[in-house]
Order: structure tokens, then sequence, then C-alpha cells
């Protein structure tokens, strides 16, 4: 059945460059984990103890919310709660409109990408200027991210420069990566002294301090928390973390899973806005905390584990099927394999995104670097069985996945139930068997989405069941 | 993995064949079973076997995997292991029955199972140490660990510690070689388009090689990788490891 996924997937494939491109990128950053892993026997115990932290966390997250709300507010930090995205912009609308501000810097957030604050703004005649360099670059080519940590991944040398003097035209044409990135941020500085709002997203909220920490590698993420006078930080609710301990384990791994880095040429702890002896910082500090859907996900034992993700990116990085397709025809916010299973989960089984599950072999590569060890393959085999359970009626509680069942189809539920019968009678089953074997060089040659690559298998001449019959074994 | 669940050599296990081997690759069954027989093991073969219920598990149709999985159960009633020659089935039993039948009221005979099963070559390696002597000619071999024995069972390596006992065995390994295959079971006919795009991918590294055959401890994987290189007329014969260990150290 042809879905918007899998046109998107042949649009992706159509593309040569692009294809070989991201295996080169994602390529070069598997080593980058690969190098910054080797030798340290440690690793798997940290691994087990950032597990632990962040399913801690996870479990008293309402808890933990609370408490870091209480803290953060006294230390003066506005914190808001928003159910929805819509309401999540709401709030950066109102406290723009509250400061006459007509733009808006910001930093890198998957967050703020979740929420299409962009788009919503813009209709309200506020434009955002994207200071991260990889969105700024996605930004100039009207897209979307295409990584969660290397948004322009898709994008190379020559696409970048051609970007770059498009929009500035007054420099010469340079392909130079420090050239390039000399001139935008020449271009930003400027606009950081000229916004009166900085937008961030937040990598971790420590519950026991009221702090946020937020990663980055090219400063502008501290310049928008501390340049323009009004400071917003959005995030998911799930990023709580409960003590302030916790936090030197993750930034380690996260790091290191991300992009091999030991750590990142920043790491900003913001406790409050500006304090009277501080030498700068923005007067007010605004928290907004985003559920869309996760409260929800929290509430089931196992696929509450979604939640524990720290975004690094790893899991995309060695996702085989992220590494041909790349990240646009996964159609989300968030793609590769924890994309594959989050956005079903928000947007529910019948939508678009529904089908996501469904792309992945299951080869576990993305469990097998994953810092926190999320089961991606067993949610992807649990959001599966959602997919097509059979409704529910009796029950008069929601879904837990919204859209549960939306995906059963009679045809392919038949076809289950007849497979079903067959291996469960052996007597069926052996004689089906044979059949195939004795029409072995009269059965067709193409056998649909199968041979559309490969070559039809062809039955052997009699079965393991019917040759072992001769040989002198027990057979219980 | 240390999955040992006995520590001295067993007189018999049984043998679970796997659907793919029983129709499509009955020699390799027979090949691992003479090389457990040649080990001094006896070997019963219920021929009431047939599908562990992968496919189904895998596709979200857990009522039907169950259907089908429980017919399975009842074949292995003595305390004694549990052999398969693919990684991807021994995963199912091993790994996923104890999810699959969890609350329901076998559950305790599935885990029972499920801590017998051994994946071939694990076993080979680990109960029976098995020793070999090389009687064939030189050959170059290239392997593809499948993702099952690499990673859900962690036990990828027992094939080349078999393999390298083989003195003429020339062994070669694909560039990229422990990313997946592009099979992924009902992922093939699901997702066709990315697929056929990881299984070409696979079958280029693999034929770059230059090596005269692909082994691997999956017959999945060699269905899918063989099938795109004959697709191509590039056909590499594909051979299960137990074939090839039974084929060259036979007297
Ligand atoms: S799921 Fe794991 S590997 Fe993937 S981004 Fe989240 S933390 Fe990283």
């Amino acid at each position: 059945m042809t879905t918007d996924f899998r046109s998107n997937v042949a649009q992706a494939l159509k593309q040569d460059a692009v294809q070989t491109h991201f295996r080169t990128v994602v390529d070069r950053l598997r080593a980058h984990r690969q190098a910054a892993l080797a030798g340290d026997a440690a690793f798997e115990q940290l691994r087990n103890r950032c597990a632990a932290i962040r399913a801690d966390a996870i479990r008293r997250l309402p808890q933990l919310l609370e408490q870091f709300e209480s803290k953060a507010q006294r230390n003066g930090i506005q914190v808001h709660w928003a159910e929805t995205t819509l309401q999540a912009n709401r709030i950066v609308l109102d406290i723009m409109q509250r400061h006459r501000a007509t733009f808006l810097v910001k930093g890198k957030s998957m967050v703020s990408e979740e929420m299409g604050v962009n788009a919503f703004l813009q209709s309200h005649g506020i434009d955002c200027l994207e200071t991260d360099l990889g969105e700024f670059i996605v930004q100039l080519a009207g897209e979307k991210p295409a990584h969660i940590i290397v948004p322009a991944i898709h994008k190379n040398r020559r696409e970048i420069a051609h970007l770059m003097h498009g929009h500035f035209s007054e420099l010469p044409y340079s392909e130079d990566i420090e050239t390039l990135a000399q001139s935008a941020r020449h271009f930003m500085r400027d606009k950081f002294h000229a916004a009166s709002v900085g937008l961030t997203g937040v990598n971790f909220m420590v519950a026991e301090t009221g702090t946020l920490c937020l990663v980055e590698n090219e400063g502008n993420g501290r310049m928008c928390s501390t340049v323009p006078p009004v400071h917003i930080a959005v995030t998911g609710i799930e990023k709580v973390i409960a003590r302030l301990d916790d936090l030197p384990p993750l930034l380690n791994l996260l790091t290191r899973s991300a992009t091999g880095q030991p750590i990142t040429a920043y790491v900003n702890m913001i406790n409050s806005p500006r304090r009277p002896d501080d030498k700068d910082g923005p007067d007010e500090v605004h928290l907004i905390l985003l559920d869309n859907g996760r409260s929800r996900i929290a509430g089931d034992p196992e696929l509450l584990k979604t939640l524990h993700c720290i975004r690094c990116g790893a899991c995309i990085n060695h996702c085989p099927v992220y590494r041909q397709i790349g990240g646009h025809a996964y159609g989300t916010v968030i793609p590769g394999p924890i994309g594959a299973i989050l956005e079903p989960q928000k947007q529910g089984l019948d939508a678009a995104t529904g089908e996501l599950p469904q792309a992945s072999t299951l080869c576990g590569a993305c469990a097998e670097v994953c810092p926190v060890r999320i089961p991606i393959p067993a949610i992807i085999n649990r959001l599966r069985w959602e997919s097509v359970r059979k409704n529910q009626q009796s029950q008069n509680s929601r879904p837990v996945v919204p859209g549960a069942g939306s995906r059963r189809r009679p045809l392919e539920a038949a076809i289950w139930k007849i497979w079903a019968w067959c291996c469960s009678h052996p007597g069926i089953y052996n004689r089906l068997t044979k059949l195939a074997t004795r029409l072995r060089n009269r059965l067709p040659a193409g056998m649909g989405a199968w041979t559309v690559a490969r070559k039809a298998p062809k039955p052997a001449r009699s079965t393991l069941h019917e040759s072992l019959r001769t040989m002198d074994i027990d057979h219980e | 993995m240390n999955n040992r669940v006995v520590s001295e050599k067993p007189q018999a296990v049984y043998f679970y064949g796997t659907c793919l081997v029983d129709l499509f690759y009955p020699q390799a069954g027979i090949s691992a079973i003479e090389l457990l027989r040649r080990e001094g093991v006896s070997v019963i073969y219920p021929q009431s076997q047939t599908c562990c219920g992968q496919p189904a598990w895998n596709s979200g149709y857990r009522d039907e995997a169950l259907a089908v999985a429980r017919a399975q159960l009842a074949l292995f009633p003595r305390p004694i292991p549990v052999i398969i020659p693919s990684a991807s089935c021994a995963g199912m039993m091993k790994v996923h029955y104890p999810a699959l039948f969890r609350g329901q009221s076998d559950e305790a005979t599935a885990l029972n199972v499920a801590g017998r099963v051994y994946e071939l070559t694990a076993f080979l390696v680990d109960v029976l140490d098995m020793r070999l002597t090389d009687l064939g000619d030189p050959v170059s071999v290239v392997v593809h660990t499948s993702c099952s024995a690499r990673r859900e069972l962690g036990v990828g390596d027992k094939l080349h510690t078999l393999l390298r006992q083989l003195r003429n065995v020339e062994i070669l390994e694909p560039e990229n070689s422990a990313e997946c295959c592009g099979f992924g079971g009902t992922f093939a006919i699901k997702q066709p388009e990315i697929s056929a795009a990881m299984t070409r991918e696979k079958a280029a590294t693999v034929r770059a090689t230059g090596a005269q055959r692909l082994v691997s401890q999956d017959c999945g994987c060699l269905m899918n990788i063989g099938g795109a290189m004959e697709k191509q007329n590039q056909a590499m014969p594909g051979q299960h490891i137990a074939e090839l260990l039974w084929e060259r150290t036979k007297k």
C-alpha cells in the first residue's frame, strides 16, 4: 500500500547524492562516538547509572516537577505550564507582546520545532532568527532540521555556500567553513544585541536546585539566554532530573554519544534572572513546560521508557534505515528510531506518522548504542501490536496509545489467522510445505515486493521433516 | 552470553529446525544434526515442529503468535537443551517467549523452554567445545553475522571461533559488517523500498570482498543477500555455517 511515508522514502532514495551524503556523515558520527568510548572500561557501568537516573526521574515525574517548580520560582524563574503546543506558543506570544517585541533570537531547540513556534510567531508579525549555525542554514533553505543534533546534516558544503552567498550577497562566495561561520557570526552579533527576547531549549532541569542546564558548542545559546533582557526557555516535562549530582554522568554520556566530544564547548547553568551583582543576564527568565502527550506516555509502565531519552541522536546515527532515507522522509520533528517510537505515541497510530514503527528491521543497533538503554525494538514491537490490536469496546477507558487498532486491516488479519492455524496444525503445515517442494519449479518468479530487489527463493527438493524421516534419529 | 543450563555435555538434545530451514535450507539442518551427532550427542527431532511464531510476533499479531508458539512448547518435555540453527528463531524463543507468554497459564513452561534454548554455534562452542580439522580445499568466505546473533543473543563471535579452526578457510569481513542486511522479516514486504536499498548496499559490500562464498548463522540473511546478488546476476553461493563446517570436516 502506498502511503505518505513510502512516497517520502521513494523520493529520498531517488536522490543518489543525498543518500551518499547521509551515509558519509552518519558514518563519521559513528566513528567519533566509537573513538570517544574506546578504552573506557567503565562505560557500561556509566550507562547503567544514567539509565537508572532517568528511570527514577520519570517514575517520580509529578513529584520532581513540583519540586523543580518551587525551587525555580524561588530563584526568580517564571514557570509556565502548557498542555498543548498551541498553549505553549500563546505563552511565548504573550510574553513577546508584553515587551512589545517584534523580533526573537533563537538557540537550538527541538521542542520549539515541536511547537512550530517560528511559523506561529510569524503569523503574528514576529520574526524569528535561528542562531545555531545548522538551524540557520535550515532556516535559510526554508526547510526543517533533518537531525536532532546536526540539523543541516543533509546539506553539503557547496549547498551551504550558495545559501549563505544568497543571503549575504555583499560577501565574496566561499566554501570555506571557517569563513562561512565567521560571516554568520558577524551577522548575528548585532541581532543578539537588537533582540529584546531570546529563546532556547533545555537539556536538563535539576529538581533539587531549580537549575536549567543547556549544552551547546557555538555560544549562541549563551548569547540568547544572557544578552536580550528576556530569556524564554522551552522544554518537555520529561527533561527533569532529581539531583545536581545526576548531571555530570548524564552530560558525559550525552556528548560522547552524540558527537564523540568529551564535553561541549559551552555548558550553561541557568539559575535565575540577573541578580544585582551579576555582570550580565536577562531581567526575566521564563520557562515553558510542555506536556503534549508526555504525561499520558508516562502512565504506561513500558512506554514511559520513551521519555528516558536524553536526545543524543546516537540511535539515529546508528540506524540503518535513517542511513538510507535521511531525516526528512520521516515527516516528523524527531527522525530515526526515537522519532519512530515517540511521534506515533504523540500523534496517534492513525496519523501518517503512525506507520513509523514499521520502518525498522528490529536490528537492535539503536538499543545497542542508546546511552540510557531505551529498549527501542521492544517498544516498536509494542506499537506494532497496538496498531493492529482488536478494539476493546468493552473497556470504557481511552486507549493508552491514541489510534490503537486503527491499522488493523481485515485481509491482513485474516492472512495471519490462516497462517496461525496452519502453523499450529502440524499435519496441515507438513502437507503445505511438501506441496511447495513438489511445485518448486512451477512457483512464480515474481513474488511481489520481495522480488523487486531479489530472486525468489526456491523450495528444496524435500523438506527437512521429510529428509529426516529416513535418517535414523529419534522423532519423539 | 553465558546461557549454559547444562555444565556437562548433554547426552541428548532437541533439534528445532525452523520453518525457513525446513522448506528452503534442509541441508543446513541435516549438517547441524550430523555435527551434533559426531560429538556424541543424540538428537531428537520432534516431527510436529512448525514455526516459532516470530513473523506474527514482529507484526503485532500477538494472539496468532501465541497460538503458534504454544504448539511448539509441547515439543520439548524433557529437560534437555533445544538447539536452533538460527539466532533469529533462537532469539524469539529465548528472549521473546517470556514476554509473549507473560501472564499466560503456560508461562512457566515457556520460561523453562526459553532457558534451554541455544543458538547452534553458541552450543557447539560453549557447551561442546567442538574441535575441527579442515579437510577441504582452500576457499575464501565472507561472513555475515546476523543482527540477532550479534546483538540480541550476543553470540556473533561463535561462528568465527569455529571458522578459525579451519586452516584452509580464509575469513573475510565486509565493510560496515555490523549493518543489518535489510531483511527484517515482514519489513521486506511492508517497506520494500528501504529494504531493497539496505540489501543492495549489503550485497555490494559482500561482493567487494571478492570471497568465493557467503556464510551466516541465519538463513534469512542468506536468502536476502543471496537473492539480491542473484537478481544482479552476480550470484555468490551462500551457505549456512553448519553446512560449511560439515562439508569440510566429514570423513
Ligand atoms: S533514544 Fe537513546 S540513543 Fe536515541 S536519542 Fe534518545 S538517548 Fe539518544
